[in-house]
């Protein structure tokens, strides 16, 4: 018995909300990476796109709110997000036309795009905050729990209790098809394989015929659709606040490179590494030891390895420990 | 002197407009904007010597200014006695502990061939040590915290007067900067600002929860001052009579002594803030102008020639012989604790450490806009950076304001939108700066006052 609750107290308080966490960093990562693979920079404005991203979805379940449609169980978000994505790509393309493309043209270092997309950075962050606000908005509604930890104490008779929020569920459900349609996408279609080209070799890409043009715009599209959904996800499990977004960039940012950067599938597993890596290292494992060690080792302190002050500090140190050891990242990306 | 004219004119109009504010708006806020405007120049100047020089890509800027900002603290702070013998000893064999650890990687990484072996006891050595040191020093730490935690809480600094933490600032920073340039130098540009920017964050997040060294999120405040107290001017005689001095025409209009003596009460409160913040001032100008001139001798030496040369072609150099990785340590270290003094002085003006207020859109993103700006590589060109940009920065929002109301001239007070416009009024700092930052990159990429060098 013991040793059961010792699982569902680590169920409850690492592998799910790892889990979630995981998968918004992973979604992220992705979008991250895919603009580091095609597009060739590093972009600082991530984390302020995708709070973009949120606040069109926020601003539309509002809407939704207001005409009295809902989903009944499922938050009314969900609803949003697909005129939020619309909205995000009309953004990012506006940008590309009168940032990036520019750049483009001229085959400016990587360095100078990174300076750019700070200038990007600011001005979403601005247009953000001038929009919506800066202050911290919920905007979940519906169902908020599928089952209560009280309820699952009393269904199995168990000392611990489960505790699963429909956010959870939403955000893996979410990621899983979104992944798979998008790896789908990037190996099977024509599109996609040109895409995969074009991120290896560009002037091999050129001289086979594959439309540039056609592979930024299909990029920024998907980018808007990962940094949409992603952020949308994260504001409903959390909450949406322009600042936490932006801190958000680093640690995805720690995802795509440890998943080694330009490599999709690598950021989607970075997302999770990350993610549980935090959790893991800033957990206090007391409880978890009283189950299943017997009373005589009873621990009298925390067992905690790193406080949870020093949650981002963790993804941040394994991210510069990557980059000295392994710059390509563990699933190898492009070789620095 | 006709070569010069664009750097004339750009600091002329840059000191009419600071001069503008402190007749329109107040000579307080005009001399508060000039000192921060001095503060960010000395941040420039670090920025700009690692990028502007070496081509080195630095977003770690905040952890340094936190590191200086530290040192201050550690520096002025009288020593908690209490603190000391409550956990002093724990902590000294825990710093004990760690230098045995540094010791023992060093031998290890000395003695054995690279193998794998090797990078794994390493790993382990880390490990194990960090294990140990948080076991020693837990007692410690919880003592030293329990110490008053209202007042103090934390082990107190050295009591020495707080100018000097402008040099051990520097040399906290540059410490840094050894330790990070060792690790992280050898990345690719963008990885390298990604990294630095990453280990900033780390810096932060220790200064912000090791209360025993910082008082972390509590703040440290009520610091000592190099300049006078303005409550204890307002009691000296030479400085009323100075003030009277200065004012007379405007006080000898006043015919009743008594409303005379009231008037004269408040220009010396006035006066005494604004003399404190002159003070400053000049504290600063010092600095800068002695940086600036460093700066100048560096950049027209052989060094400086070499660096560029490092800059602009990483293989030419290395293959005449020049030590890239080792100058590329070097000029990291110095811009940081460039860098590093310039937290201090913030610090020192501020009077208060809070390091809950250390974020990266002020203190790296911003500088990284004054240099560009301003013009990387030229040191003038980097503190008109700093002084505009900061300029703006702070008048960011009564200008939108102005704005906003001149375009909505015509709407009703009560309507939604410009209500909402002018409730957003702080945000519109940043869509100036990033538009400002744009414009730069697009049509003049090489800032207001490009780089230009002669041979002489």
């Amino acid at each position: 018995m013991d040793f059961i609750n010792a699982i569902i107290l680590l169920l409850n308080y690492i592998f799910i909300p790892a889990l979630t966490y995981g998968s918004q960093l992973a979604l992220g990562a992705i979008f991250v990476t895919l603009i580091y693979g095609i597009l060739r920079f590093a972009n600082f404005a991530t984390g302020d796109m995708m709070s973009f991203g949120t606040m069109a979805t926020i601003l539309f379940t509002w809407y939704f709110q207001s005409l009295g449609v809902s989903l009944g169980v499922l938050p009314t978000a969900l609803l949003a997000i697909p005129f939020g994505i619309i909205f995000m790509i009309m953004y990012m393309l506006l940008i590309d036309k009168f940032v990036f493309k520019y750049y483009r043209y001229q085959k400016s270092p990587p360095v100078q795009f990174a300076m750019v997309s700070i200038g990007v950075m600011f001005v979403t962050q601005a247009v953000v905050r001038i929009i919506i606000g800066p202050a911290d908005r919920r905007f979940f509604d519906g169902e908020k729990f599928i089952i209560k930890a009280r309820e699952f104490k009393e269904m199995t008779g168990l000392n611990e209790g489960l505790a699963l929020k429909s956010t959870q569920v939403i955000t893996i459900f979410v990621t899983i098809v979104l992944v798979s349609l998008l790896f789908w996408f990037l190996n099977r279609t024509k599109t996609g394989k040109s895409m995969k080209a074009y991120s290896d070799n560009e002037d091999l890409a050129l001289l086979s015929g594959i439309d540039p043009k056609k592979i930024v715009l299909v990029t920024w599209i998907i980018a808007g659709i990962l940094a949409t959904i992603g952020g949308a996800l994260y504001g409903l499990d959390k909450s949406f606040k322009p600042f936490t977004y932006f801190n958000n960039m680093l640690p995805i940012f720690a995802a795509a490179i440890v998943g080694g950067i330009g490599n999709p599938f690598g950021a989607f597993l970075g997302g999770y590494v990350i993610a549980f890596s935090e959790i893991l290292l800033t957990y206090a494992y007391k409880k978890f030891f009283m189950y299943v060690l017997p009373a005589s080792m009873e621990p009298n302190s925390l067992i905690q390895l790193l406080s949870t002050d020093y949650k981002f500090a963790v993804s941040f140190s394994i991210l510069v420990i990557v980059l000295i050891y392994r710059p390509s990242g563990i699933f190898k990306g492009k070789v620095l | 002197m006709r070569k010069n004219l664009n750097v004339i004119a750009a600091y002329s109009i840059m000191m009419v407009l600071i001069l503008m504010v402190g007749i329109f708006q107040s000579w307080n806020i005009a001399l508060s904007i000039f000192n921060l405007c001095l503060i960010s120049a000395v941040m420039t100047m670090g920025a700009n010597i690692q990028w502007g020089y070496a081509g080195l890509i630095n977003f770690g800027i905040m952890g340094y200014t936190a590191l200086g900002g530290l040192a201050a603290v550690l520096i002025s702070v009288d020593p908690v006695q209490e603190a000391w013998r409550a956990g002093g000893f724990d902590i000294l064999m825990s710093l004990w502990l760690i230098v045995v650890m540094v010791l023992v990687i060093r031998f290890v990484l000395k003695r054995f061939e690279k193998s794998k072996i090797r990078t794994y006891s390493i790993a382990a050595i880390i490990i194990s040590g960090i294990l140990l040191i948080r076991f020693s020093a837990e007692p410690g730490i919880e003592a030293i915290e329990a110490v008053d935690p209202a007042k103090t809480g934390f082990l107190g600094g050295f009591g020495l007067p707080i100018i000097f933490s402008w040099i051990v600032g520097a040399l906290f920073a540059g410490g840094l900067a050894f330790i990070v340039g060792k690790v992280a130098l050898g990345l690719r540009a963008d990885y390298l600002a990604i990294a630095t920017l990453l280990i900033s964050e780390i810096v932060i997040a220790i200064i912000k929860h090791e209360d025993w060294l910082t008082r972390g999120v509590k703040n440290v405040i009520g610091l000592k001052r190099p300049a006078p107290y303005e409550v204890d001017l307002q009691t000296t005689d030479w400085f009323i009579k100075l003030v009277e001095k200065f004012n007379s025409g405007k006080l000898s209009v006043i015919e009743n002594l008594a409303d005379r003596q009231a008037a004269l009460n408040q220009l010396v409160i006035e006066g005494s803030s604004v003399f404190v913040k002159l003070c400053y001032s000049g504290l600063f100008l010092v600095v800068v102008i002695i940086l600036l001139i460093l700066t100048q001798k560096a950049l027209y030496s052989p060094w400086g020639r070499m660096m560029r040369a490092i800059r602009d072609n990483e293989e030419a150099a290395n293959a005449m012989g020049k030590n890239v990785v080792k100058q590329h340590l070097l000029i990291f270290i110095l811009g940081s604790a460039i860098v590093g003094i310039a937290g201090a002085m913030l610090v020192t003006q501020d009077g208060l450490f809070t390091p809950g207020s250390y974020r990266p859109m002020r203190y790296t993103f911003l500088i990284w806009v004054m240099v560009i700006v301003g013009g990387s590589g030229n040191n003038f060109g980097a503190i008109l950076g700093g002084f505009v940009v900061w300029f703006l920065w702070i008048e960011a929002a009564p200008i939108s304001l102005f704005l906003i109301n001149f375009f909505t001239a015509g709407i009703p007070e009560t309507n939604a939108l410009k209500t909402h416009l002018i409730e957003s009024v702080p945000y519109f700092r940043f869509l100036l700066m990033g538009l400002g930052l744009l414009f730069i990159m697009r049509y003049r990429p090489k800032g207001i006052l490009p780089e230009k060098i002669e041979i002489k």
